[in-house]
Parts: structure tokens; C-alpha cells; sequence
């Protein structure tokens, strides 16, 4: 049985269609990292799975329980950790786990506050108002504070935001245990490394689910053709390059510049011939999923490709 | 130098109108406030209240009593509503609340006229509000005089000390002695508690949105009723306190009598605290930030101290402001505190005042309720 089992769930917020019909299958311990640029519907649609929306149209199971009329169930097995810190800041990190722990019931309630504490090592801090943590250490209370009712569904809605590298490993070790223990993860986020950290990945833009996928199979399926360019990226000859026919994207990285097209004949012929012509370097490259990110985002969007 | 001075103050400036121009609530409340208060002052308060609610015991039959009731209608300081039959019928009613006044004409008045000995007229007057009472009862006086002169045909004769020897003679009950402490403390009870209830709460709702807690707190699971009765329930203590600092400031500092039962007072200040903190959780439903809530509140305060009859004579007030007035808790809770502690009222009299004190509380509560059901969404 999947965890996740919704189909065609839509939310239009007056007249603007946030969501649009999305569709999701997800099975028990797999973590799903959610994409797409601001403002596409990530929120909207982690909020309609965890209960705290009422989709428009739509349909489907979330934990076995009917996403329309069982939010209360769902409620109570899901962990939802938000975009923006909603923990109590004038309550110290125990007071704010115990409020959390009454709130579910949890049973002995001091032991298992205690328990969370230790589990993400926040046992020196935990008279420290929440107002006065760092960015990570808030991170870390808030993910404290969805896990510790032992949910089956975790939502992280852009979990990572602002928080340094050390913090991010040390956070995705923690959502690879909890998903090796059965815990079901779904997690939105904008950095590649960490869609490519998840099971399957999913492309979100306006409201629509584009692609979805490991990241293996989203950028085959997005047939892309990648090469590099060993020379320095003057803006020139970034300009020329961009010129050349099926060129569709081109970014300096360090010493070299990594060209992207969507139509591979095209792409290799006038390059080959672009690349003979100056003497430079040229080499196949390994597409990367923020190439299909901006391929998608560009034409999702409809958005004129950029012409720098 | 100076030019930069004025970019400067100007860039400021600028800033400030786009944002006052972006918060509808404060722009209305800068217009909505004068407007307010004109009105409210302008035409529904009165000091000098007229048409007061009387009750009538006339026993004899005879022409000079009927002169004077006449006339006493006529000068409008009072409403003849009640004409009770016996004098513990007429009790009752001014106790109660239901009359300010009661005029005694005794069975005798007539027959005493024309013996010319010394007829007497007994006004019972309730004195809770020594202001609104005072010109009513130095009226009554003046205008029954006249209206017998009138009647015996020796207008015009008064001054020459012919005619009537009226006597007048006037109970203040309640507060004889006309202190207006004894009036506006008990008064200030309900202003207080209404002040801080209403403020408190307003806030409710709108800290949790402003901080980005609401939205964890609706992800967990509780209700819209356990969030509201968790929010409202601990401000009971803080209401409580200041119960305690009121009544007792009034006992040792103003010396105010306590003539009723404290037990029915305190029954009667958990109804208005229960209604006064689900009304500023509504507010609290109402507003989105914590700003625009304390405004509303702020906006609600001034009607309800105006109009409640805390400074000025409720029913000095024309008939709409009355009905407006008695739309807010206060005006009721105003009534109980006043009967209990001046009057020593006891349930039967002032057991109305309770159930509308009570009826306020579902009203609010589930329009609060519905109103959360929707900020989910």
C-alpha cells in the first residue's frame, strides 16, 4: 500500500489556480524531494496532504485515511515541519517540546521529551529560549518537534533554508535514518544536491507536476545533451555560443563552460564546427538535474530564454 | 547640506504615506472615530436626562391630583410606564430597576387642599446616579406647585404667600447622600474588566498569525474550540485579580457600601468575563495583525463606555442610543454591579440582566468558531 495515494488534487485561492490537478504515489520509507521554482505550489500541496487544506477538486488516501474528510486522522500521524520557524520563540526548547508532546498525548510525556532531546542532541541547550537559536539549532528543535510523535509521513517544506553546509549533512543523515525506519519523506527544497540526495525527485511548476522520477531517469527523460567547453567564459564568447544553433543553455562553471541543448544532432553538428573553427576544447559533458531544472523552468514557464 | 536634510526627510515621508495608505483598517478608524464620537456626543448623551421612566401610586380621585399628574407628563422629566395598585407593588418596581421614580399621591391630597393643611406629595427617588436624579426631583417640585396654584385659580398669588403649602417630600434611595463614588466605582469594575478582557484576547489569534506559529499549531492536532477555550480560559485569573483590587479599593479607599450578596455579584462577573474574553477572541478572528486588533477593541470601547450609562444617564439617552446601549455586556454587567452593591438586589429582581449577561456568551463564542473555521482555509 502507498503511503501517498492522491490524484488530481487542485486549490485555487480566489481565482488563481495554485495547484493543478497534481497526482502522487509514494511508497512507505522513500524520500521525495519536491521542486520548482517560488511560488509554484509546493506549499500548497504539502499543506493539502497534511490535512491543514481542504483540496478544491480531487481525491485520495494519505496513510489510509480519506485526504478530504479524515484531516483529523491525518493530522495525528503526520509530521509537518513549516517553511518559516513556528515554534514558540519566548519558550525555551524543552517548554516547546512539551507543549507539542501534550498536544499529541504522548505517553510518559516526560520521557519521551527527554528521549528527542537526546536523540538530536539539543540536551545542552534545552533551557534556551527558541528565540535565541541559530538558524540550525532552530532547524534542528523544529525537526525535533515533528518527529517526536513517531509519524509514519514527514512533510519538510523547505527545510534547509539558511542553514549552514555541516547542519544540511548532519540534517539529511537524520531524514535517511528516520526513512530506513519506515518513515515516508516528503521534502521541498531548492538546492540540486539535495534533490539528488532523494529517492525520487518531482518538478513542480505553476501548479503542475512536470516530471517525476529518480534523478537518473528525469534527466534521461529530458533528453538534454550536455557539453563542455575547456576556455574562459568571456562574455563574448558566451554570447556567440548562445547564438549557435540548438544551444539552449549556457553557464560558466570554474574553468570551463557547460552548454546545453535539446536537440542532440543539432547541438553536436554546430558545435563541433564552432569549436574546430576557434581550436578550442571540446568534450562531452554529464547533464546535471539543475540543466533539466532550467530547461523546465524556462520552457514551464513559457519565459522568453534569456539573451544576456 | 540642506538639500540632503530634505531628500532625505522626504524619502521617509514618502514611505510613511504609501503604508498608512496600505493599512484600510487605521485609515478608517481615523475617519470612523470623529465620526463617532460627534455623533454620540452630539445627539445620544444627555446630562440633563428628561422622559425618565416613573411609577404612579394615586389613590384619591380628586381634581388637584389629577392637575398634577397632568402636568408632570406634561413637563416630560417623566414617563409615567407603571401605575402600580399597592405601595409594595410600587417597591418592587423601583428596586428592580424597572422605574427611576416613584410618585405618592396620597388618598387624602384632595381633601387636605381644601382643609388647607398641609398636603404632601412623597417621591421615592433611586439616587444610584446622584446627577441624573438631582434635576428630576428639583422639577417635580416646581411644576406641582404651579399645576395646584393653577387649579385652586390663585395663579399669580404664590408670591404673596397665599394658597397651597405644599409639602414635597423626597426619599433618595440608595445613595442619599448623592456620592458619586459610590455611582462610578462599582462602575469602573465593569469599564476595567472590560478594558483588559477585551484587550488581552483581541490579541489572541493574531500573535500566533504574526509570529508563523498558527500555522504549526493547526498543523497538530487540536480544534478551533480548544485552541479558543485554551486561549480565553487564563484570562478567568487575571479578571479574578482584579476583582479582588476593585472591590476592595472600593470598601477601604471610597468607603462604598455592599448592600447585596457577594456570591450573586461573583456569579454575575463570570458571566460578562466569559462573554468579555470571547468577544476580544472574536476581534481576534476578525483582525490580522495584532495592531489591528488592539484598534478594533479600541473601537469598541468607546461606544460601549458612552452608551453603557458608566458616565452619563442611560436613560437620559433617546431611545435608539438606548437600544445601541443595550447591545453591549457592559450596559447590562453595569446594571448587576450597581443593583447588588447599592440596591442589594436579589435574583428575582435582577435575574433578566443575568440571562441577557449569559446570552452574550453563545453569541460570541459561535461566531468566533465560525469565523476560525474560515482563517483555516
Amino acid at each position: 500500500m502507498n503511503v501517498i495515494d492522491v490524484a488530481n488534487l487542485t486549490k485555487r485561492f480566489g481565482k488563481t489556480l495554485v495547484v493543478d490537478h497534481i497526482g502522487l504515489k509514494v511508497a512507505a520509507g522513500q524520500i521525495v524531494g519536491f521542486l520548482g521554482p517560488n511560488g509554484s505550489g509546493k506549499t500548497t500541496t504539502f499543506r493539502m496532504i497534511c490535512g491543514l487544506l481542504t483540496p478544491d477538486e480531487g481525491e485520495g488516501a494519505v496513510l489510509g485515511y480519506d485526504v478530504r474528510r479524515d484531516s483529523r486522522r491525518i493530522k495525528a500521524e503526520v509530521g509537518y515541519m513549516t517553511q518559516r520557524f513556528s515554534f514558540y520563540e519566548d519558550l525555551t526548547i524543552e517548554e516547546n517540546l512539551l507543549f507539542v508532546a501534550r498536544l499529541y498525548d504522548l505517553e510518559p510525556r516526560r520521557r519521551s521529551v527527554a528521549a528527542t532531546i537526546e536523540e538530536l542532541g539539543l540536551g545542552g541547550r534545552r533551557h534556551q529560549l527558541a528565540g535565541h537559536l541559530s538558524g540550525g539549532w532552530k532547524q534542528r528543535l523544529a525537526l525535533a518537534a515533528c518527529v517526536m510523535h513517531r509519524p509514519k509521513l514527514l512533510l519538510l517544506d523547505e527545510p534547509t533554508a539558511g542553514v549552514d553546509p555541516q547542519a544540511r549533512r548532519e540534517f539529511w543523515d537524520q531524514i535517511h535514518a528516520l526513512a530506513g525506519s519506515g518513515v515516508t519523506v516528503l521534502v521541498s527544497t531548492h538546492y540540486m544536491e539535495e534533490a539528488e540526495r532523494c529517492h525520487s525527485i518531482g518538478y513542480i511548476s505553476r501548479g503542475k507536476m512536470l516530471v517525476t522520477g529518480t534523478v537518473e531517469e528525469v534527466v534521461r527523460q529530458s533528453g538534454l545533451t550536455t557539453f563542455i567547453v575547456h576556455a574562459t567564459a568571456t562574455a563574448e564568447l558566451m554570447s556567440e555560443l548562445r547564438h549557435l544553433d540548438g544551444v539552449s543553455q549556457v553557464a560558466p562553471f570554474g574553468a570551463a563552460i557547460h552548454i546545453v541543448g535539446v536537440d542532440a544532432m543539432r547541438v553536436t553538428a554546430s558545435l563541433r564546427a564552432f569549436a574546430a573553427e576557434r581550436g578550442l576544447p571540446l568534450e562531452p559533458g554529464r547533464t546535471s538535474l539543475e540543466d533539466v531544472f532550467i530547461q523546465l523552468m524556462n520552457s514551464g514557464d513559457a519565459a522568453p530564454k534569456r539573451v544576456a | 547640506m540642506i538639500r540632503l536634510f530634505l531628500v532625505r526627510l522626504g524619502a521617509i515621508l514618502a514611505k510613511e504615506f504609501v503604508q498608512m495608505r496600505r493599512d484600510r483598517v487605521t485609515f478608517a478608524m481615523m475617519l470612523a472615530i470623529p465620526i463617532l464620537l460627534l455623533v454620540l456626543f452630539g445627539y445620544a448623551i444627555n446630562t440633563d436626562p428628561k422622559r425618565l421612566d416613573a411609577a404612579l401610586l394615586v389613590t384619591g380621585q380628586d381634581h388637584y391630583s389629577r392637575a398634577i399628574v397632568s402636568a408632570l407628563e406634561v413637563s416630560n422629566y417623566y414617563r409615567f410606564v407603571e401605575r402600580p395598585r399597592t405601595a409594595a407593588e410600587a417597591e418592587r418596581l423601583i428596586q428592580s430597576g424597572a422605574v427611576a421614580f416613584l410618585v405618592v399621591i396620597p388618598s387624602d391630597f384632595g381633601a387636605r387642599v381644601d382643609r388647607n393643611d398641609q398636603p404632601r406629595i412623597l417621591v421615592k427617588a433611586d439616587a444610584t446616579d446622584p446627577s441624573a436624579a438631582s434635576n428630576a426631583i428639583g422639577a417635580l417640585e416646581v411644576i406641582a406647585r404651579r399645576a395646584l396654584l393653577r387649579e385652586q385659580g390663585l395663579e399669580g398669588k404664590a408670591a404673596e404667600g397665599q394658597g397651597a403649602r405644599m409639602s414635597i417630600v423626597v426619599h433618595k434611595r440608595y445613595n442619599p447622600d448623592g456620592v458619586s463614588q459610590y455611582f462610578i466605582v462599582p462602575g469602573l469594575l465593569g469599564v476595567i474588566l472590560q478594558m483588559t478582557m477585551v484587550m488581552m484576547t483581541s490579541v489572541a489569534l493574531t500573535r500566533e498569525l504574526e509570529r508563523g506559529t498558527m500555522e504549526n499549531l493547526l498543523a497538530m492536532p487540536s480544534n478551533g474550540f480548544q485552541i479558543m477555550a485554551g486561549k480565553v480560559l487564563p484570562y478567568f485569573i487575571v479578571g479574578a485579580v482584579q476583582t479582588i483590587v476593585i472591590l476592595t479599593t472600593a470598601r477601604v479607599l471610597f468607603h462604598v457600601p455592599f448592600v447585596g450578596s457577594l456570591p450573586l455579584l461573583i456569579f454575575g462577573i463570570l458571566l460578562f468575563v466569559m462573554g468579555l474574553v470571547l468577544l476580544g477572541y472574536t476581534f481576534s478572528t476578525l483582525a490580522r495583525t495584532q495592531m489591528q486588533a488592539m484598534q478594533l477593541a479600541f473601537f469598541f470601547f468607546l461606544p460601549s463606555i458612552l452608551l453603557s450609562g458608566f458616565m452619563f444617564p442611560f436613560h437620559g439617552m433617546p431611545v435608539w442610543a438606548q437600544t445601541i446601549g443595550n447591545l453591549f455586556p457592559l450596559t447590562h454587567f453595569l446594571r448587576v454591579v450597581r443593583a447588588i452593591m447599592l440596591k442589594g438586589a436579589d435574583w428575582s429582581e435582577i435575574g433578566f440582566e443575568y440571562s441577557i449577561l449569559a446570552l452574550f456568551i453563545p453569541v460570541y463564542a459561535i461566531f468566533a468558531l465560525l469565523r476560525f473555521r474560515r482563517t483555516l482555509d
